[in-house]
């Protein structure tokens, strides 16, 4: 589930409230708010699209966790997913990197 | 017809447009639907539920594509290869008529820039997609060719004209605390399969929506029993990829392993284990190179890993199984013609919300096909809407009535409570010994139950605004499971996903589609398959 908004890293640019499926957040006079977390699908799909790497998604599906945000600003996982699809400018030549072709007929 | 979808009024209480087209639903099949209609020089609307680019289950993951070159052997190897496993259901004109769309749009989507990747001699690999990448580009389409995109605007109802055809539908948007109405010379369902709110990957937003208006108008419902497909995923998590836990061996809590588990061909293995205790993967069986090539095909697959300090590779993990219902099952509204139009006129369907009989017949393992499907069906929807649309002429002065009735309507009795409601359609949706494997005497005990509960909410007020989506959502997934049941009671026997307990062989005799309909009263009918219609023909 959607655990993070940072506040350090957040523009308010609200593209997280617009792309969300499930309408998780919404928009405030500032950054925007987690306002029905128990809607999250976990998809991941909200931190793909942040142009600033300020949300986090925990893997966990049914149960809210703590998240240690310092912690986590320290570690690689912010924007993790971002980088690895290649939807940042240091990471595009990923975004062709697809080898399932590979894999399919196991 | 020709250019964008006209604004007629737009009130503090509603917005509301005239359109020749209306596509409801904003993944792979309805971004399809609407390029197609707006290449026919249709006006088009676009509403989705959540946002057309992240809304449904293609765009949270990767799928393989049906992609198959126009070699004619190759063609022939692959409508053969899933004949047995979908219980010889296909229908080789259908089979081979998606083939032909679906590498003819691929083709488009490469020249349109996807980022097809290239392989080490050289060449353009069709056969895979990535969900985000491709959903996005597919908006990005949808915007270019004229379609307006309504957004987290979720369709609660359709309009149904006095000749009885369609005629639009009405809705929330959600974001904006209002209403909105569409009129429409046809209307594409495009709302995706339903999953039960299992939390499956990206498939919270597939309740069976399209199911429930379209039947309040009439149309009829096919393969309803071939719904029981789960998937494995980390028990704590949301992401599912079966074809990497081909990789796996699955233990039980002592480490031993479970015998005859496998995720092609042995998932009942890991359904009957789930039922005694946990159950633990470790894809043990990837080697270094396969280990690589899974991080750059799926990085999602590796958050759930990743994000807990899990090593997958080298160390087991719990899991479950989640049901992915309609979406990865075969059943949905009944396609009646090649234009993918239902038994309803001035309606089209596309993508899981239509049957996937015609091209899996009784199985499906999910991307692949349903792939090529909804490319295919939403293609040849969004056309045949567009035509309908053309003659009907327009739409603007035709009377239409609101069709939809659960918790729309004000009842004598109080409103239900959507999550309650979810909550005991999710009680006999999800068991394994009721879906996964069904016996008569447990299904007609579930739809007892289930019959009270629509007597139930179909004689509750009508929902207050706050609800009136989560209602609906909930009504329409037990509608749904109420055809699955009733579909899975009329198959007596096991072929495809369907298996029952007390008749677990497949008999010759039900080489047949079962069609379903109705709300208050349930019905169910036999309609042959293709090649018993032209053998009857030909004598």
């Amino acid at each position: 589930m959607i655990e993070v908004i940072d506040a350090e890293r957040c523009t308010a640019c609200d593209i997280c409230v617009s792309v969300c499926p499930t309408n998780v957040f919404d928009k405030t006079d500032g950054i925007p708010v987690i306002a029905r977390q128990g809607d999250c699908q976990t998809c991941f799909l909200c931190e793909l699209y942040c142009p600033e790497d300020a949300l986090f998604v925990s893997p966990f599906a049914e149960t809210p966790q703590g998240i240690d945000i310092v912690a986590l600003k320290q570690g690689a996982l912010l924007g993790s997913y971002r980088r690895a699809v290649g939807w940042t400018d240091e990471t595009r030549d990923l975004r062709d990197a697809d080898r399932s072709y590979l894999l399919f007929g196991h | 017809m020709a250019g964008r979808a006209e604004k007629l009024s737009a009130t503090a209480a509603s917005v509301e447009y005239d359109a020749d087209v209306l596509v409801l639903g904003g993944g792979p099949a309805g971004t399809w639907a609407a390029v197609s209609a707006a290449e026919q020089g249709a006006r088009v609307v676009l509403a989705d539920k959540g946002f057309c680019g992240t809304s449904g289950a293609t765009a949270a993951a990767g799928t393989g594509v049906w992609y198959v070159d126009p070699d004619p052997a190759a063609r022939e190897a692959a409508m053969a290869g899933r004949a047995r496993l979908g219980g010889y259901l296909q229908d080789r004109r259908w089979m081979a008529r998606v083939l032909d769309c679906t590498y003819v749009q691929s083709n488009r989507l490469a020249e349109w820039g996807y980022p097809y990747p290239v392989d080490d001699s050289g060449r353009s690999q069709r056969n895979s997609l990535q969900g985000p990448e491709y959903m996005r580009l597919m908006r990005k389409r949808a915007k270019a060719a004229g379609v307006t995109i309504l957004d987290h605007s979720p369709a609660l109802e359709l309009l149904v004209g006095d000749d009885g055809a369609v005629a639009g539908a009405a809705g929330q948007r959600r974001q904006k605390q209002d209403r909105w109405l569409v009129r429409a010379g046809a209307v594409v369902i495009a709302t995706g399969g339903c999953a039960f709110l299992s939390k499956t990957l990206g498939s919270n937003v597939l309740t069976g929506d399209g199911y429930l208006m379209a039947a309040e108008a009439g149309a009829e419902l096919t393969s309803m029993e071939f719904s029981n497909p789960y998937a494995i995923s980390a028990a704590f998590g949301s992401v599912t990829k079966t074809l990497f836990y081909g990789w796996a061996t699955f233990t039980y809590e002592d480490g031993s392993v479970v015998p005859g588990a496998a995720s092609k061909g042995g998932r009942s293995a890991i359904a009957r284990a789930l039922l005694q205790g946990p159950v633990y993967a470790q894809l043990d069986r990837a080697d270094a190179g396969v280990r690589r090539v899974m991080r750059l095909s799926q990085p999602n697959f590796f958050l759930p890993f990743d994000r807990t300090g899990i090593d997958p590779f080298t160390q087991r993990f719990p899991i479950t199984l989640r049901l992915e219902g309609t979406v990865r099952g075969t059943g949905g509204l009944r396609i009646i013609d090649d234009s993918c139009a239902t038994s309803v006129l001035g309606l089209y369907a596309a993508g899981d919300a239509a049957t996937r009989e015609l091209v899996c017949g009784g199985f499906t393992g999910g991307g692949s096909h349903n792939a090529a499907w909804a490319i295919s069906s939403g293609t040849w929807a969004g056309r045949g809407a567009a035509d309908f649309a053309r003659q009907a002429g327009s739409s603007i002065r035709r009377a239409a009535s609101r069709a939809g009735a659960v918790a729309l309507q004000a009842r004598a009795n109080r409103p239900f409570s959507p999550a309650e409601l979810a909550r005991a359609v999710q009680r006999e949706a999800f068991p394994y010994e009721l879906n996964y494997f069904r016996e008569a005497g447990r299904l007609d005990n579930s739809l007892q139950r289930l019959d009270a509960l629509w007597v139930e909410v179909s004689e509750a007020d009508a929902a207050v605004e706050a609800d009136v989506l989560r209602a609906r959502e909930a009504a329409a997934m037990l509608a749904t499971v109420r055809w699955m049941y009733r579909s899975g009671l009329a198959r007596k026997e096991s072929r495809g996903m369907h298996r029952r307990d007390d008749f677990p062989e497949q008999d010759a005799r039900f080489r047949q589609y079962i069609t379903s309909g109705g709300l208050d009263e349930i019905w169910t009918a036999p309609r042959p398959h293709a090649d018993a219609r032209y053998a009857e023909a030909a004598e």
